[in-house]
C-alpha cells in the first residue's frame, strides 16, 4: 500500500475523533504570546472557529494519534475488531498541523487522543511528545487538550498535566455493568483511580501556585470526562447520579454526554438506530440545573418517569416544577434568588435582572417582559403586582400547554 | 478647537467626530458639555462622514465649563457598555449615551432599571458590539503570502457589522505576537510586523490573497469532523450565520454535506443491519422465537452460506448451560449442536464426570456453520472455518438472548471461541481456566478447552490435555452441586 499522505491521515483520524463531543477552550489560565518565541494566546473565553451542520462547535483540531487500537469495545468505531481504514500520525506531524493551522486563526488550539497501539505507555508516551514539541519546540502558547490513558504509568500522565490545558479520562458508560459488557478491556476501578490521582495533581498544582510564583502550571483547565448515552440500558437516573459522583469526588469542570450514534461497521450488540439526541440535550439541561441553578442530583431523580428517564418532550425543570406545584407561584417582587431560580423558563441572567430591576420600582408583568425571553413560559408560574395565575398552577393539562409541539423529534426536518 | 468663555441659553451644540470609533474623544465632549448644562436635545453628534444637517447649523465651539462646575458622574457598568455601545454601527449611538449620561447624573443607578428604553438599548448596542467582535475572532481566515524579503506573512479579509477593528488590535497581537500580519477590512485596516501595529485606510476584498493550499487541509478537516448522523442545521446557522460565509474557505462544503448526510447516516444504519433489522427492543423472548429468527439472521457473512442455523437444545430451565464454538459439518445437517465427532468424545467426558447431558442446556456461540468448501477425490467437501472475532460479536446477541431465557448458574464455554461470545473479549484459555468468573446477572462463567482441540493432538499431548478436561469438568460438577444446594428448594 502506498504511503499515506497527510491529508489521507487526517480524513481518517479525525473522523474517528469525532465521536467525542468536547470541544472547549475556555476556563483555562491566561496567557499570550507577548515577549515569547512562538505563537498562541488563551484569554479565559473560549473560541468556536466554524460549526460544523451538526451544529457543533469547531474549537480545536481534535484527531486521534492513530486509530488503530488492541482494545474491543464495542461502542467505538476503532475497535480491534472493526474493519475501518487505519492511519498513524508521527508527534512532529500533529505538531506541524497544529501550528499550520493555529497560524491561520482556524483552531483554537489541539485536542488529542489516540488508540492503544503497542502498549497503554507507548501511547501516552506519543501524546506527551506532541505537546512537548509545541510547548518546548515551538512555544506555542495555545489551547490542548490531551486524552490521558488511564493504564499508562503515572508519570506520564503527569508529564500530560505539565503540557496540557486540559486532560480528561473518558468513564465511557455510566455503569460498571455497562462497561464490563460493552468494553471488556477497561476496568472502572482503574479509570476512577486516574482520575483521583490527576485531581491531586491539580490541586497540589494549584496550592504551589499560590505560594511560589514560579511553580508549574498543571492543567489549568482541569480534568473532564465523557459517557455516552444510549449504548447500553442505563437511565437517566443512573447517569445524573453517575455524573454528580464524577463532580464530586474528582472536581470535573465538566462531564460531557455523547448520544450513541451508529458508527460504520458497527458492533452487533449495539442498538442501530439514530442517535438519541432529545436525550443527550435532557441531560445536558439538567447537568445546567445542577451546576449553575442548585438542583441536587436527588431533584433531578425526582423528575424523572418509573424507568427513571426524563421526559423527552419537556425539559427538566418545567417537569420538576410540574410535580411540585406547590412551589409555586412565586412573587417576582418577593421571592428569594433560589426560588426565582426554580421557575421554568427563567435562566440565570434573567434572574440576576429582575433582582436588580425590582429594587427600582415593583414589577408589573410587562416589566418581566422586558426582563426575560419568554413570558408564556413563566407566566404560569409568577405572581406579579398586577398578575396572579389563577388555578393556572392546578390545572391538570398544564403540561400539555406548555409542552412545545412534538415536530422537535424529527431530525431532518430543519 | 476653541471653547466660547460662556454658555448661550438656548444654542445648538454640533460635535463633530474624528472617528467613527472614537471613545475617548465623544467621552472628553460628552464631559464638557454635561458641566455646561447643556440638554441632549441641543447637541448634535456627527460621525466622519455622517449626515449633520439637522443642526447644521449647530456651533462647533463647545462652551468651557464654569470653574465651579461639579464632576461628571458615570457608574463603571455604564462605562463598561458605552466602550462598547461606541463601535456600534447605529448613528444614533453618541446622542442616546449622551442622554443617558445626562440622565445619569440625576439617578446613578439608572443602569440596573433594565426595564427603561434607554438602557435596554444601549444594552443591545453593547451586546452586538461584542458578538461582532467575538465573531471577528472566531471568523478572520489568515491566507499566507511571501513577503519581499521571503519571509512569512499572513493577510486576512474580514468583514465587520460595526467599528470594532482597531478595538480588536490587541487580540490579535497578544495572539500572534511573532508573527507578520494584516487584517484587511471594508472599515479600516490593521498591519502587525511583530513589532509595530500600523492602521491605515480602508481595503476591498481585491487587495487580500485569493487562495492558501493549507485550506484543502482545512476543508478536509471540516467535513471529516462532522458527524452526518447528528444533523442539526439550525444550530449551526445561528452561529455561524449566512453572511460569513463567504468569507470562511470551509463553508463552501455545507451544502453538500447536508445534502448528503441523511444518505451517510441510512448508509452506516444499513451497513449493520443488512436486511434484518434488530434492535434493543426486538430482542426475542422465547426459545422458539431465537430458533425462528436465527434461520433468517443475515448479520455476518456466515449467514449467506449455504447452511442451516443451528438452535441449541435442553431444557429452558437448565442449571448448566455448555457452549462450544459453532456448528460443524455434522451439526448443519443434523440440525442439533454437538453430534458429530467433538460432540460424542464431549459425551464420553461428560458421562465420566457424572454430567448428564440431557439435564444441561447446550448451544453454540455462533448459530451458523462457517466453512470453505474443497474439492476432493471424494467429492465436495466443507472445510471447518473459526468465526472472527467480529462474527463471535455478532452472534452474541443470540447467545445472549438463550441465556437471558434460560437463567443458568452456570455456564461451562468450551475453547477460545465460546469464551469471546459470553465475554465480549479474547481471553487465554490456560489462564481462564480452572477458575470461576462471575457474570453481571449473577451466574458464573468457566472457561475450558473445546473437545475437537483433543481430537487434534496425539500421544501424550492428548493425555495431557484430556486429563485437565476432566478436570475442568468434574470442578464444573462440584461447583455445579454447590449452587444447587445453596440456592435449591
Amino acid at each position: 500500500m502506498a504511503a499515506q499522505s497527510i491529508l489521507q491521515k487526517l480524513e481518517i483520524l479525525a473522523d474517528a475523533a469525532k465521536y467525542d463531543a468536547s470541544c472547549a477552550s475556555s476556563g483555562t489560565a491566561k496567557k499570550n504570546s507577548i515577549g515569547g518565541k512562538g505563537i498562541g494566546s488563551t484569554e479565559g473565553m473560549g473560541i468556536c472557529h466554524a460549526y460544523a451542520p451538526d451544529g457543533r462547535c469547531i474549537s480545536l483540531l481534535k484527531v486521534l494519534m492513530t486509530n488503530h487500537c488492541i482494545f474491543d469495545c464495542h461502542y467505538c468505531i476503532n475497535r480491534k475488531s472493526s474493519n475501518v481504514r487505519r492511519a498513524r500520525f508521527t508527534p512532529q506531524e500533529v505538531a506541524d498541523l497544529t501550528l499550520s493551522f493555529y497560524r491561520r486563526n482556524y483552531i483554537e488550539g489541539l485536542f488529542l487522543s489516540s488508540g492503544i497501539i503497542k502498549s497503554s505507555n507507548f501511547t501516552m508516551e506519543q501524546l506527551v511528545e506532541t505537546a512537548r514539541i509545541l510547548r518546548e519546540e515551538h512555544d506555542f502558547r495555545g489551547y490542548i487538550h490531551l486524552k490521558t490513558i488511564p493504564e499508562a504509568d503515572p508519570q506520564l500522565v503527569y508529564q500530560a498535566g505539565l503540557h496540557a490545558d486540559r486532560v480528561s479520562i473518558n468513564v465511557e458508560l455510566p455503569t460498571d455493568s455497562g462497561l464490563t459488557r460493552l468494553a471488556p478491556d477497561k476496568d472502572a476501578r482503574e479509570i476512577e483511580g486516574a482520575m483521583g490521582g490527576m485531581k491531586s495533581s491539580i490541586v497540589e498544582a494549584k496550592d504551589a501556585k499560590k505560594r511560589f510564583k514560579h511553580a508549574p502550571r498543571f492543567a489549568p483547565a482541569g480534568q473532564s470526562t465523557q459517557m455516552i448515552v444510549g449504548a447500553d440500558a442505563a437511565s437517566d437516573a443512573d447517569i445524573v447520579g453517575k455524573a454528580s459522583r464524577l463532580y464530586d469526588n474528582f472536581r470535573l469542570r465538566r462531564v460531557y454526554y455523547s448520544a450513541f450514534s451508529p458508527i460504520p461497521d458497527a458492533s452487533a450488540v449495539l442498538p442501530l438506530k439514530r442517535p438519541p439526541l432529545i436525550r443527550e440535550h435532557r441531560l445536558y439541561q439538567s447537568d445546567w440545573l445542577m451546576r449553575f441553578y442548585d438542583y441536587k442530583p436527588g431533584e433531578i431523580m425526582q423528575a424523572t418517569d418509573d424507568a427513571g428517564n426524563l421526559p423527552l418532550d419537556i425539559d427538566p425543570k418545567l417537569a420538576w416544577a410540574l410535580k411540585f406545584r406547590e412551589w409555586f407561584p412565586v412573587d417576582v417582587n418577593r421571592a428569594t434568588k433560589e426560588q426565582l431560580l426554580r421557575v421554568p423558563g427563567l435562566g440565570v441572567k434573567g434572574v440576576q435582572r429582575i433582582l436588580a430591576a425590582r429594587r427600582h420600582r415593583t414589577l408589573r408583568l410587562d416589566d418581566v417582559a422586558k426582563l426575560t425571553v419568554s413570558l408564556t413560559k413563566i407566566r404560569p408560574f409568577i405572581v406579579t403586582c398586577d398578575w396572579r395565575p389563577t388555578a393556572l398552577t392546578d390545572r391538570a393539562d398544564l403540561r400539555r400547554l406548555l409542552a412545545p409541539p412534538q415536530e422537535q423529534l424529527e431530525l431532518f426536518a430543519a | 478647537m476653541t471653547a466660547l468663555q460662556h454658555v448661550k441659553p438656548g444654542a445648538y451644540y454640533a460635535v463633530n467626530l474624528p472617528r467613527p470609533d472614537d471613545f475617548a474623544f465623544w467621552r472628553d465632549r460628552a464631559r464638557q458639555l454635561i458641566q455646561c448644562d447643556v440638554p441632549p436635545d441641543r447637541v448634535a453628534w456627527v460621525e466622519p462622514g455622517g449626515a449633520g444637517d439637522l443642526f447644521a447649523g449647530g456651533d462647533t465651539r463647545l462652551p468651557a465649563p464654569p470653574a465651579d462646575a461639579r464632576p461628571v458622574r458615570a457608574s463603571k457598568r455604564f462605562l463598561g457598555v458605552a466602550k462598547n455601545a461606541v463601535l456600534h454601527s447605529d448613528p444614533e449611538r453618541f446622542a442616546l449615551l449622551y442622554r443617558l449620561l445626562w440622565r445619569l447624573q440625576g439617578n446613578p443607578r439608572i443602569m440596573e432599571d433594565k426595564t427603561d428604553a434607554d438602557v435596554r438599548r444601549v444594552e443591545e448596542w453593547d451586546k452586538n458590539v461584542r458578538r461582532d467582535s467575538h465573531k471577528m475572532h472566531a471568523f478572520v481566515r489568515f491566507r499566507q503570502v511571501e513577503d519581499e524579503d521571503g519571509g512569512e506573512h499572513y493577510v486576512a479579509w474580514f468583514e465587520p457589522d460595526h467599528h470594532i477593528v482597531r478595538a480588536n488590535a490587541g487580540f490579535f497581537r497578544r495572539r500572534f505576537a511573532n508573527m507578520r500580519w494584516s487584517i484587511l477590512t471594508p472599515k479600516g485596516t490593521l498591519h502587525w510586523d511583530g513589532e509595530t501595529m500600523r492602521e491605515g485606510p480602508p481595503a476591498r476584498r481585491e487587495d487580500a490573497p485569493g487562495d492558501d493550499p493549507v485550506e484543502d487541509l482545512w476543508r478536509k478537516y471540516y467535513a471529516s469532523i462532522f458527524n452526518p448522523a447528528r444533523l442539526k442545521v439550525g444550530a449551526m446557522l445561528s452561529e455561524m450565520p449566512k453572511k460569513y460565509w463567504k468569507n470562511l474557505p470551509e463553508a463552501s462544503l455545507i451544502p453538500e454535506l447536508i445534502a448528503g448526510a441523511q444518505t451517510r447516516e441510512a448508509q452506516m444504519v444499513d451497513a449493520g443491519k443488512s436486511g434484518f433489522g434488530m434492535e434493543f427492543e426486538d430482542k426475542p423472548e422465547t426459545l422458539e422465537a431465537i430458533d425462528k429468527a436465527i434461520h433468517a439472521c443475515r448479520q455476518c457473512p456466515i449467514g449467506n452460506l449455504d447452511n442451516h442455523a443451528v438452535m441449541g437444545e435442553g431444557p429452558s430451565d437448565a442449571a448448566l448451560m455448555i457452549v462450544g464454538e459453532q456448528p460443524g459439518d455434522q451439526e448443519d445437517m443434523a440440525g442439533r449442536p454437538f453430534v458429530g465427532p467433538a460432540g460424542q468424545l464431549l459425551d464420553v467426558h461428560l458421562e465420566k464426570a457424572g454430567i448428564r447431558r440431557s439435564a444441561a442446556y447446550v448451544t453454540n456461540a455462533v448459530k451458523h456453520f462457517k466453512y470453505v468448501p474443497k474439492v476432493t477425490g471424494r467429492g465436495k467437501r466443507r472445510i471447518h472455518q473459526s468465526p472472527s472475532a467480529k462474527e463471535i460479536d455478532t452472534c452474541r446477541w443470540w447467545q445472549e438472548a438463550e441465556r437471558a431465557i434460560v437463567q443458568p448458574k452456570l455456564v461451562l464455554a468450551m475453547g477460545a471461541s465460546a469464551a469471546r461470545g459470553i465475554l465480549g473479549k479474547t481471553v487465554s484459555i490456560n489462564k481462564a481456566r480452572g477458575a470461576p468468573i462471575a457474570l453481571e446477572d449473577g451466574s458464573e462463567l468457566w472457561i475450558t478447552a473445546h473437545p475437537s482441540y483433543l481430537l487434534r493432538l496425539d500421544g501424550e499431548a492428548r493425555e495431557e490435555q484430556a486429563r485437565l478436561f476432566d478436570a475442568d469438568l468434574a470442578a464444573v460438577k462440584a461447583r455445579l452441586g454447590e449452587l444447587q444446594t445453596a440456592k435449591g428448594p
